[in-house]
């Protein structure tokens, strides 16, 4: 066991006897997202670095607290990347934190997300014990999928202490098309084109105009491109890496942002709203003050959840209220794997 | 509740639901209850937990680990009824159908648009989608398509207490932990399915097959590590040996190189430029690799042919023994060589022959024991075999099941692969559940006292 995990035991050991909460902080990057922590904080910058990767096999395994943007430079010399395109936040961004938000790029619908490509982890439990599930494989069904479980749980199940991720190619160009086109007839034609057997890599609609990123190699993108209508943008890496970031203006000047998540073929609604629209249409960014009662209701109509990302007023809920049965499941989780509750209380629900 | 006719209770009635695709392991159910919508399940799971009886979902009954073995004073709750696809939004790329429609009718429903659902296990004409989440099945495309998890959006749960939830969303996230995927694979263990939303895909336009052999099984292992190293992924990569290779052969005359070592199936799929651009450097790969022949599918039929020998693999082999037993555990490529060398001198120590076929992409052995029931103590030699080779997989940094799941198969292997201390947690997941141990008991995790027996057997 090493030095800094034997540490993270003791801190965990310690809080659970004096029944004091800890707040798990990576990079510090994410903040912004969910609800306010509090508790003793647990520092798991020390807790980084590679401990195998294994090119051949499309396989990395690291440290939690590794950041994102060194791992994808290290991916990088063996010509691969994480497929899911994770916001780096300014390189603060680390493994651990971006699998406990589940935080994906534009490449999701196509590609998938940290949840779909991770392999195994290994985490601390409320009774300071340091456990293993899933492995370096691609296909396991031993146990129940703990790992991805821990994808979206905001350290509210565990320490994640190590990952292990399936890399992928990394493709050899990537074209971008852009043509004008209002929001509702850029969610349809999102969705009409995702229809048919081209390589995209990304789909969104931002202030009048619809982008589609193709990917792969030079001389597939160059036949798919002429598929599309539009204008081929000569530099597209601004655009896509400012909607990954969310630091596009969109995003940076909006006081109060909320994220939807739902069926990409949903009409688009609100149209006097702000909107920016990814995902060929299953996330939608929504910038402006909207009543969360309203929009909740809406979306859970059409199938789907809206998170409210910045602007809420301190101890109010971010995520989506769920039914009685789901609260309950998840308690009944938060119970099993940290009885005494000392992971990240609030972070997620006010009631969890 | 539910129709008098839809519950079983009669010995004659009951027998097809005394095992599943794991027929070694056999058991009469109390009672079979058909039920025909979401809520006729809730009210059969009420009753059960209010008067505290086991249950045993089941789907079409194909599986290969005794998960739906039965319960002799519980009740099977089959889902065969619930067999309708409620809805196909083709712009959207999703379906939402009922727990038993089979894998198969899925892609059939889904053709008419140019779509299809990827996960395609080999038992896909037959098994049901709700057996298909319960396993988390994969099968030769997943390499490029993902599994069932990756491919599920959205699951309607009754629990235990039978309340009716929902978990994922028609997005592609939802917040907080991921029920969804605690869900997907748990085996029956966690709740009852009763409605999922698949992810529907656009048919590539073009698919051909390269088939190669080669002299020694660890050029062909080397061969498929390098192809995914150049960058390629597959939509399925298959690997045969040459015990396989000639039983297949043999059994539907596919064109197979029967005087080779291994052989390898590569399937490309795309537009007409990736699919070359595949080929191209595939087919090189495999030059570097020293293939003894190389041969790219013509046409359609040819590429039906070339996969026939894969896909009969399971019969063919039927046809030179007796009895074979189907293992599942998966390895990280690297290993492959050194692996299938260990289950070579296991072949040699226990007497029993080996056909290896491999989903050789993601590193997924299902090695094929050959033996013969009506032997006295063969049967029990080649669970015993099949246990070492797990150990192997375990110990190559693999695991004992890749896509068949633990069912009462592989319950003691699972302390090859977790501490106590891992069983412990997943035994209280289970507990938080299902605090009775009413769904599916017996199955999956082994209880910790079932632990101590086999830690000081």
């Amino acid at each position: 066991m090493s030095v800094v995990v034997a540490d993270l035991l003791e801190q965990v050991r310690d809080a659970t006897a004096k029944g004091r909460a800890l707040c798990i902080v990576g990079g510090n990057s994410k903040k912004h997202l969910g609800r306010e922590a509090t508790g003793e904080r647990v520092d798991m910058s020390a807790c980084s670095g590679v401990v195998d990767y294994q090119p051949s096999e499309l396989v990395v395994t690291v440290r939690a607290g590794t950041k994102i943007s060194d791992l994808q430079r290290l991916l990088a010399e063996e010509n691969q990347v994480l497929a899911s395109e994770p916001p780096e936040f300014e390189g603060n961004a680390t493994v651990g934190g971006t699998l406990a938000c589940n935080l994906s790029g534009p490449s999701r619908p196509w590609q998938g997300s940290i949840r779909d490509h991770v392999l195994g982890v290994r985490i601390i439990n409320g009774k300071a014990e340091h456990l293993r599930f899933g492995g370096e494989v691609m296909k396991n069904v031993a146990g129940y999928d703990i790992s991805r479980l821990m994808a979206g749980a905001m350290g509210t199940l565990g320490i994640l202490t190590e990952i292990t991720l399936k890399v992928a190619p990394k493709p050899e160009a990537t074209v971008t098309v852009r043509r004008p086109a209002g929001a509702s007839d850029g969610v349809r034609a999102m969705n009409d084109l995702c229809r048919r057997p081209l390589p995209v890599s990304g789909a969104c609609w931002h202030e009048g105009n619809m982008y589609i990123r193709l990917a792969g190699p030079a001389s597939v993108i160059a036949a798919a491109a002429d598929q599309v209508d539009g204008s081929v943008l000569s530099d597209d890496r601004g655009f896509w890496s400012g909607l990954r970031e969310t630091d596009l203006s969109f995003f940076a000047d909006a006081e109060d942002l909320w994220c939807l998540s739902l069926r990409s073929t949903c009409d688009h609604f609100m149209p006097d709203a702000n909107w920016l629209i990814d995902w060929r249409g299953a996330r939608r960014w929504l910038a402006g003050h909207s009543d969360r009662d309203t929009l909740e209701r809406f979306v859970r109509d059409v199938g789907g959840e809206a998170w409210h990302m910045r602007g809420a007023q301190k101890g109010d809920e971010v995520f989506p209220d769920r039914s009685e049965a789901y609260r309950r499941m998840l308690l009944r989780l938060k119970q099993a794997l940290d009885p005494g509750g000392v992971f990240n209380p609030g972070r997620l629900y006010s009631w969890m | 509740m539910v129709d008098e006719h839809y519950v079983v209770s009669d010995a004659e009635s009951k027998r097809p639901f005394e095992c599943d695709g794991l027929s070694v392991y056999k058991q009469m159910p109390g009672l079979v209850v058909l039920p025909s919508s979401t809520e006729q399940v809730r009210k059969v799971m009420r009753l059960c937990f209010e008067h505290k009886v086991p249950l045993v979902a089941r789907g079409a009954g194909t599986g290969l680990s005794g998960g739906a073995l039965p319960n002799r004073d519980g009740v099977v709750l089959s889902l065969a009824r619930l067999s309708k696809i409620l809805e196909i939004d083709p712009d959207a790329g999703l379906a939402r159908v009922q727990p038993g429609v089979t894998n198969l009718a899925i892609s059939e429903a889904a053709a008419p648009y140019g779509l299809f659902y990827a996960p395609d296990p080999s038992s896909q004409i037959a098994c049901s989608i709700g057996g298909n989440v319960a396993e988390n099945a994969g099968g030769v495309h997943c390499l490029k398509y993902g599994l069932t998890v990756h491919n599920v959006l959205q699951l309607t749960v009754v629990t235990v207490e039978g309340e009716i939830m929902t978990v994922g969303c028609e997005g592609m996230v939802s917040a907080g932990p991921d029920l969804l995927a605690l869900m997907i694979g748990s085996e029956g263990m966690l709740g009852v399915v009763t409605e999922v939303t698949v992810r529907l895909l656009p048919e590539p336009p073009l698919c051909r097959v390269i088939l190669a052999s080669f002299d020694e099984p660890e050029h062909a292992g080397d061969a498929v590590s390098a192809v995914i190293a150049d960058g390629i992924i597959p939509a399925g990569f298959e690997m045969m040996d040459s015990h396989a290779i000639r039983a297949a052969e043999d059994y539907v005359g596919a064109g197979y190189d029967t005087d080779a070592a291994a052989l390898l199936l590569c399937e490309l799929d795309g537009t007409e430029e990736e699919v070359r651009y595949g080929i191209e450097h595939v087919t090189a790969v495999f030059r570097r690799h020293s293939a003894r022949s190389i041969r790219v599918s013509a046409n359609e039929a040819e590429r039906l042919l070339f996969w026939k020998g894969r896909k009969s693999a399971f019969p063919a082999v039927g046809r030179i023994s007796p009895d074979y037993y189907c293992m599942d555990g998966t390895i990280p490529r690297r290993m492959l060589s050194r692996v299938l060398t260990d289950i070579a001198r296991l072949s040699r120590e226990y007497g029993l022959r080996v056909a290896n076929v491999f989903h050789a992409g993601d590193g997924n052995m299902h090695p094929l024991i050959l033996f013969d029931e009506s032997k006295p103590g063969e049967l029990q030699k080649a669970e015993a075999f099949g246990a070492e080779i797990l150990r192997l997989c375990v110990a190559a940094g693999g695991c004992i099941t890749g896509e068949h799941g633990v069912g009462v198969e592989k319950l003691e292997q699972m302390l090859d692969q977790f501490s106590d201390a891992e069983l412990a947690q997943l035994n209280a997941i289970k507990d938080a559940l299902d605090p009775d141990t009413l769904l599916n008991p017996g199955k999956g995790v082994p209880t910790l006292k079932r632990c101590q027996e086999y830690r000081s057997a």
